[in-house]
């Protein structure tokens, strides 16, 4: 277990220094000029561009400047912006060239609200995509059945943004159903209340998916010997289907929910977007728009970061869920 | 153990089965899985249902149990379990008498036990579904059938996962599970079929002692009559979802009265026989979904010409076998033993 843990997070370190190099050439070595990017409406001269360059050692050759950002991940960097001296503090994944303000702090004091996002969501999925997933399967081929699962396919052929505008429109504005979004800083109260609207939806629309895979799993296990020998023992119904049934269709629900925990967390664009929550997503949304390189690579790399870690996680986790799975 | 027209069955009939039929609606139409079978079990004896695949012993006895899924099945006639209707019983009713009243040893224990479940804890859940006692008092009582059950180190190996099992001590395990309540029937669904000869015969010691132990009825369904001849009090026969003749063991065995019992001894290999001439039976099982009209056995059978058009039209009656009361037997040959005898099928 141990040996094979080691193994892949040496396996992970190397996913992400290819990650690394690999958007550090895309970027650093694309079109998008940062010193362009810094002046605010494009009205500095051509002195000021190259002096801003030089501030940001853009005129060093490519491994110098990999070196550089490389070195600031593990030991933080100094950065001079127009005579000021700004530190930025390991792990440095450089420093916003719209804030001048560190990346790593950007993205971290954006990540209370993706996490909170991204917990909402997944304990909505599962919460109503097991339950559908359970009654359809038992159900399977009635008219409930057809009517819920046909129902989660016409919802999910819908484009999302659409789905998520009318919601946020028609629940948080028009009717006022459910709390707008409020940034964190106004109190813990109003802004929990304010991810209920987007952890509903996006919780919602993933458990269509989940109640499909939850339903085909546990139309499989409701037909196995097992399930019939638990039923011959005289136990009620619902220790068959939960502690039996259920319990051996869970294992493809866990790999498939790590994966989608790892895209949740890496910030969920289009729902942060409409609701106006100040996550990951949002913050990846403005840098693209406005060429804020550093920060770009920075959510990149946390979301490879997150990927690789809850990869691992699910494959510990499904040693747990399923004993014959000796890790190796 | 006459079969039809019966008044009070005996004290000792745990089991008592009545005109039972099972179909399964399918895609391709109605699949009759078991037609009129009647047949007790009684305590203290081993019933033995031998059949080819398909012959509907499986079916039935999970009738039994009332373990089908009654939206998916179309179930008529009667099962008695100690004088309580099976049949269309609430599943309130079925729950409480599964694993006491009658419980299952299932064929195949690496498939029947749950794989996520460790061997101890499925046994423990049996014996805390019928008792209101702590999980601390259900492990105990379950290394306890462990150990009954003759499996070494029961400690260690309540607390493993069936992978971690050899297939004969899954075997055991699977029958401690069924024994875990004490029921008055055990059912035993091919409990020896993937075991080597060895571990085969002590399975078979087992479920003797148990059952001497116990005093219960013993139901054990098989298609080898090597182990009936072994261990079987009363023996079943059934073909394509109707018993074809029923009857003691050792009689049944020793002269068939239904052609197609001759026929099953007729295919077991045995030493002194020219062993490049193994016996088979000509043909394939009958479909459920259109089996044969009259006899179902007709297709296959040998004195199907003797006697005409009443195989082909006419489901034979149960009768008592000519000259041998306690045996009977569904055959249009009028005197099947002699029939059978003279064949020229020996």
């Amino acid at each position: 277990m141990l040996t094979y843990v080691l193994r892949r997070v040496g396996l992970g370190l190397t996913v992400l220094l290819a990650t690394l190099v690999a958007s550090f050439l895309l970027f650093f070595a694309g079109p998008a000029d940062p010193a362009q990017a810094m002046c605010p409406e494009q009205r500095c001269s051509p002195e000021r561009l190259t002096e801003i360059r030089e501030n940001l050692g853009l005129d060093r050759p490519l491994a110098a400047q990999f070196t550089e950002y490389f070195g600031g991940l593990f030991v933080g960097r100094d950065f001079e912006f127009a005579g000021d001296v700004v530190h930025c503090s390991a792990p440095c994944l450089g420093m916003s060239f719209l804030t001048k303000r560190p990346v790593s702090e950007e993205i971290f004091s954006r990540f209370p609200a993706t996490v909170l996002l991204a917990l909402g969501t997944v304990v909505v999925l599962l919460a109503v995509g097991l339950t559908v997933g359970v009654i359809t399967a038992r159900a399977r081929g009635s008219a409930l059945d057809r009517l819920l699962i046909g129902g989660s396919q016409v919802f999910g052929a819908i484009p999302y943004y659409v789905v998520a505008l009318v919601f946020a429109l028609y629940a948080t504005r028009i009717h006022g159903i459910l709390p707008q979004a409020m940034p964190l800083s106004d109190g813990l109260p109003g802004f929990l209340a304010g991810l209920i609207a987007p952890c509903l939806l996006l919780g919602l629309v993933y458990s269509a998916g989940y109640a499909r895979y939850t339903r085909s799993a546990m139309i499989e296990t409701l037909a196995t010997d097992y399930v019939r020998t638990a039923r011959s023992k005289g136990l009620d119904e619902v220790t068959v289907v939960r502690s039996h049934a259920l319990r051996a269709a869970i294992g493809p629900v866990v790999t498939i929910l790590g994966l989608d925990v790892a895209a949740l967390l890496s910030g969920t664009l289009v729902t942060e977007k409409i609701f106006e929550i100040d996550g990951i997503g949002k913050l990846s949304i403005d840098a693209l728009a406005r060429d804020d390189l550093p920060v770009i690579m920075g959510t990149v790399l946390v979301t490879a970061v997150l990927v690789v870690t809850l990869n691992l996680v699910v494959d510990i986790a499904y040693s747990f869920v399923d004993p014959r799975v000796r890790l190796s | 153990m006459i079969p039809d027209g019966r008044v009070d069955p005996p004290a000792d009939v745990v089991l008592d089965v009545t005109d039972l039929s099972i179909a399964f609606p399918t895609d391709e139409g109605l699949l009759q899985a078991v037609s009129g079978l009647s047949f007790q079990a009684r305590l203290g004896r081993t019933l033995a249902i031998v059949g080819e695949s398909g012959s509907g012993k499986t079916v039935a006895s999970m009738a039994v149990l009332g373990l089908h899924d009654p939206r998916r099945t179309r179930i008529s006639g009667s099962i008695r379990l100690e004088g309580e209707e099976v049949v269309g019983a609430p599943e309130w009713m079925l729950q409480a008498l599964r694993s006491t009243t009658a419980a299952m040893v299932f064929q195949d224990p690496l498939s029947a036990l749950h794989p996520f479940h460790k061997v101890g804890r499925q046994i423990a859940e049996a014996y805390r579904a019928h008792h209101p006692v702590s999980k601390a008092v259900a492990q105990r009582r379950a290394v306890e059938m462990l150990d009954r059950v003759g499996i070494p180190n029961p400690h260690r190996r309540a607390n493993q996962f069936p992978h971690e099992f050899s297939g004969g001590m899954r075997q055991r395990a699977m029958i401690a599970l069924g024994l875990v309540n004490n029921p008055r029937l055990l059912i035993a669904d091919e409990p020896t079929t993937a075991l080597d000869v060895t571990v085969q015969a002590q399975i078979l010691d087992l479920l003797g002692d148990l059952r001497r132990e116990f005093g219960s009825a013993v139901i054990l369904i098989t298609h080898d009559l090597a182990v009936v001849a072994e261990t079987a009090d009363d023996l079943l026969v059934m073909y394509a979802g109707r018993a074809v003749e029923q009857g003691p063991a050792r009689q049944v065995l020793g002269r068939p009265s239904h052609p197609y019992t001759e026929a099953l001894l007729q295919s077991l290999p045995s030493p002194s026989a020219d062993l490049g001439l193994l016996r088979t039976i000509p043909g394939n099982p009958p479909s459920l979904l259109a089996p044969p009209p009259g006899c179902a056995f007709h297709p296959r059978c040998v004195f199907s010409d003797r006697v005409g058009a009443p195989c082909r039209t006419e489901v034979p009656a149960w009768r008592a076998a000519p000259g041998e009361s306690h045996r009977h037997v569904r055959c249009h040959l009028e005197d099947p033993v002699t029939a059978i005898d003279a064949g020229g099928l020996r």
